[in-house]
């Protein structure tokens, strides 16, 4: 009577413990014998539900926060409706303009020196770089982007990632302006997805597809052999695997915390004041999102390249995770929630939900061996 | 205070005051609301079982199929007047009616054994046999009272569940 079936599951040891970061309060200490009250009394369960029904960490992280509205009298309505003039008269055009130069400079270099260089793949794969480099800076120029980057720059060696926080596509192109990252990205369809398969393939990317589950060995390999290639550009991974609004971190995925390299942190920070640059994927398209960023006044933020981090001995992937999450959370001034971020496109593990039935199982056997 | 309250005007929020015995503060409606909005995704004036179960500090709660059973399909009013017996001032049998309603699965007004065997399955899950949560529901209520064809009415939820230790309060935050 008194033993709890253990089914054939063992604790999830590839996640950290949610309840470290969740009350636990539908645990209330045992006091004496268990009496028809405490057997009836739901109430700690029903309470959590209630909390999460009004309010839960998981939806915060990817809720948008457009900055305040600041136009709500008589004299700085007019003022406000000069900023919209100005913005989408002015700088919106200016700015298409440059990015379209960028474009046609970048195109009529890259590619011939694609085409002509084919033999000599050790100067096309320089130029290839600093071309890629130089159409971020373009990108980034045509949304005023004001970037300030604190820390040693990356630099190219073998057994090594970089991992950073996501909070938009433009996560990549901010940090690729100053150093030519390879990066793993979700195949995007459309012109992104033209880009990805063409330009991106030069500094060297990695496809995969949330979708699919084998998909992940494969991936695995893939990050493997690139980080041995003494050859290929440093290796950029975003380890949250979906983008998030920059206020909290969800759970690092393991991925690139397995791969026996040093892991290179990046912080990134987005300064609200001047435009929310959260991509809700669910709301827009990559398309609205950088006509949003164009239109406003500017796109401000930190890069921080934080220091190198090892597998301490003894350390799993997953602390690992944890802990160079924990480092990258810190310098950007952000929190971190327990979910997976892959729970925007689907349901939660029922191992999550075994927990609480495991603890009310063993809770109650052990109080009816109270006499 | 953003949009979502400019849909809402002080006669909607004093409407649905009075009909949760203002339980609520104006600004505690306004709050939910904005939530209510946040989790209808398509702005259809209710929200969807999926649209619950898209939080997942819901969907791993081991009662909330049972909830999603009440609150699917609700509209804002009915969604405050449940969540009012979380409210810190709802009355003691508020709080227990809405703890008899969720083992009262069929609403008959009656909880038979058989309805508490199935919200005991419920909270443990695997690890308990049947044949386990038998013997221990037997004996409890053989203590208390009841035997094992009685059936519970609200009036015996009110004279078990009423002790000063039972919480059910959930604090809508208001930015």
């Amino acid at each position: 009577m008194s033993k709890v079936n253990s089914s054939n599951m063992e604790l999830d040891l590839d996640r950290p413990n949610i309840e470290d970061y969740l009350p636990t309060d539908s645990i209330h200490e045992p006091l004496g014998k268990l009496r028809l009250r405490d057997l009836l009394d739901i109430s700690p369960t029903l309470r959590e539900a209630g909390g999460a029904i009004v309010d839960d960490s998981f939806t915060r992280c990817f809720k948008s926060n457009p900055p305040e509205p600041w136009n709500w009298n008589v004299y700085l309505f007019p003022l406000w409706c000069l900023g919209v003039v100005v913005r989408y008269g002015i700088l919106f055009p200016v700015r298409v303009l440059i990015l379209t130069l960028g474009w046609i400079i970048f195109l009529s270099c890259y590619i011939p020196v694609h085409w002509l260089l084919k033999g000599h793949d050790k100067l096309k794969k320089r130029i290839e770089r600093a071309l890629v480099e130089l159409i971020c800076s373009f990108f980034v120029a045509s949304w005023t982007g004001v970037v300030n980057y604190h820390g040693p720059r990356p630099c190219a060696r073998p057994k090594q990632v970089f991992v950073a926080n996501h909070t938009s596509m433009i996560d990549f192109i901010i940090l690729e302006q100053m150093t030519a990252f390879a990066v793993i990205m979700q195949k995007h369809p459309g012109w992104v997805g033209l880009i990805q398969s063409t330009i991106l393939e030069s500094v060297g990317c990695i496809w995969f597809n949330r979708s699919e589950a084998k998909d992940r060995e494969i991936v695995s390999r893939k990050l493997r052999e690139h980080v041995e290639g003494a050859d290929n550009n440093p290796l950029l991974i975003f380890p949250e695997g979906t983008c998030v609004n920059n206020n909290y971190t969800v759970m690092f995925k393991k991925g690139a915390f397995e791969l026996g390299s040093t892991v290179c942190p990046i912080a990134i920070k987005y300064n609200k004041i001047f435009v929310d640059a959260f991509w809700n994927s669910k709301k827009h398209s990559f398309t609205t999102h950088l006509l949003q960023l164009m239109t406003s006044w500017a796109v401000v933020c930190d890069v921080w390249y934080l220091e190198p981090q090892n597998m301490k001995p003894g350390e799993t992937p997953i602390e690992f995770a944890e802990r160079v999450r924990g480092i990258i959370s810190a310098r950007a001034g952000i929190k971190m929630v327990p979910w997976d971020g892959f729970l925007k496109y689907s349901r939660p593990s029922p191992k999550l939900k075994e927990v609480k039935q495991q603890a009310f199982a063993e809770s109650v056997l052990r109080r009816l061996e109270d006499k | 205070m953003g949009s979502a309250s400019s849909t809402l005007t002080q006669y909607d929020i004093e409407d649905v005051q009075e009909h949760c015995n203002n339980l609520f503060s104006q600004q505690e409606i306004v709050s939910l609301y904005k939530r209510f909005c946040q989790l209808d995704r398509n702005a259809k004036g209710f929200i969807s079982a999926d649209e619950f179960l898209s939080v997942p500090e819901f969907a791993m709660n081991p009662l909330s199929q049972r909830l999603l059973k009440m609150v699917d399909g609700l509209n804002f009013k009915d969604f405050v007047i449940f969540l009012s017996a979380f409210n810190p001032k709802a009355s003691m049998p508020q709080k227990i009616e809405l703890i008899f309603k969720v083992y009262d699965s069929d609403y008959n007004g009656k909880v038979t054994f058989k309805d508490i065997m199935e919200v005991l399955r419920d909270l443990s899950g695997s690890f308990m046999s049947d044949k386990q949560i038998e013997e221990v529901l037997i004996r409890v209520m053989e203590e208390a009272g009841y035997s094992k064809d009685s059936s519970l009415l609200l009036d015996d939820f009110v004279k078990i569940l009423d002790h000063p230790g039972l919480k059910m309060e959930v604090e809508v935050p208001v930015d």
